[in-house]
């Protein structure tokens, strides 16, 4: 986290990465409050990042049919890679090893970097230098492709990919993701026009 | 104090929006319609944050070394390499292009 030297102090940046545990909603905020904005505009701006979780949480809770009881304590751990890593899982019993695996991997690792870039150490130096930046997006793209086996999930992604990058210049942070989400009903509405609802799923290939 | 408040909000608000989707109840997510949306939302949500990811510099669109490293991790999955040969080839051309590039 680049939270040191933006005003937060080590305790108040480990909390913000125990308690929040959404990457992008935490530099969000930081970013907002090294800019000097007023504390709710911030939280606001994190929040909206954060939306996005729920409708992870929808269906997660379909593939990993949680216990009530343990849904409180596996929320925190709905992000993005979990929700990847658990949709490209095969069976029930993979989908709750991923989401657990990952989960307290990033979990851990992530509250351990945390500490240390906080308390001032910078060994990896530039992570853009060595091309890192690029792993976070090939490990979505490598967990994202084999579940685009159908003509209705490539045009989702397809049209997804138009919305997220074509609203980006124009809305704050956070909600083109959000809106690129209304390529789902969308899809799903043209496809219910066509009346060709059920034979699309079967059908391979078209690419 | 203002950065503890900032600090609290965000974490309850994160908090909740993670908790409500998995507090839907499974009957409303019953119906056929709805099945199918939750089941294409994350990987609208997913397409979309990896081709930000790749082509964003803030609000800015930009082409740079990330997407020569994509399209390297592209071609990788369409040659069925496995996970890590995929990722692993998005950072080194990514590296590559960006050391020759300056």
């Amino acid at each position: 986290m680049t939270s040191a030297g933006s005003g937060l102090t080590v305790l108040q940046t480990c909390v913000l990465s125990l308690l929040v545990f959404t990457g992008a909603s935490q530099f969000a905020l930081v970013g907002a409050l090294a800019a000097g904005g007023n504390p709710f505009t911030a939280a606001a701006g994190a929040f909206f990042l954060g939306v996005r979780n729920a409708f992870y949480g929808l269906r997660l809770s379909q593939l990993l049919a949680l216990p009530r009881a343990v849904r409180p304590l596996a929320a925190q751990w709905v992000i993005d890679e979990t929700t990847a890593v658990t949709l490209a899982q095969p069976t029930r019993r993979a989908a709750r090893i991923g989401f657990t695996v990952t989960g307290l991997t990033l979990y851990t690792l992530w509250n351990l970097t945390t500490l240390l870039g906080a308390l001032g150490a910078e060994a990896l130096g530039d992570t853009r230098a060595w091309g890192l930046d690029a792993a976070g997006p090939a490990v979505f793209l490598a967990l994202l492709a084999p579940m685009l086996k159908t003509a209705t999930e490539r045009a989702v992604a397809a049209l997804a990919v138009l919305l997220g990058l074509g609203l980006l210049p124009v809305l704050p942070a956070g909600v083109p993701v959000l809106a690129a989400g209304l390529a789902a009903p969308a899809v799903l509405y043209l496809k219910g026009r066509r009346g060709d609802g059920a034979r699309d799923d079967v059908r391979e290939g078209d690419r | 104090m203002s950065i503890w408040i900032a600090v609290a909000v965000t974490a309850v608000g994160c908090y909740a929006v993670k908790l409500a989707g998995l507090l839907v109840p499974a009957g409303a997510l019953e119906r056929p319609l709805v099945r199918r949306l939750a089941a294409l939302l994350p990987v609208a949500l997913l397409a979309a944050l990896t081709a930000q990811q790749t082509f964003a510099d803030g609000h800015a669109l930009v082409v740079d070394a990330r997407a020569a490293g994509l399209a390297a991790a592209a071609v990788a999955l369409l040659l069925r390499a496995p996970f890590l040969v995929v990722v692993g080839t998005a950072v080194v051309v990514t590296a590559g292009v960006r050391a020759l590039t300056g």
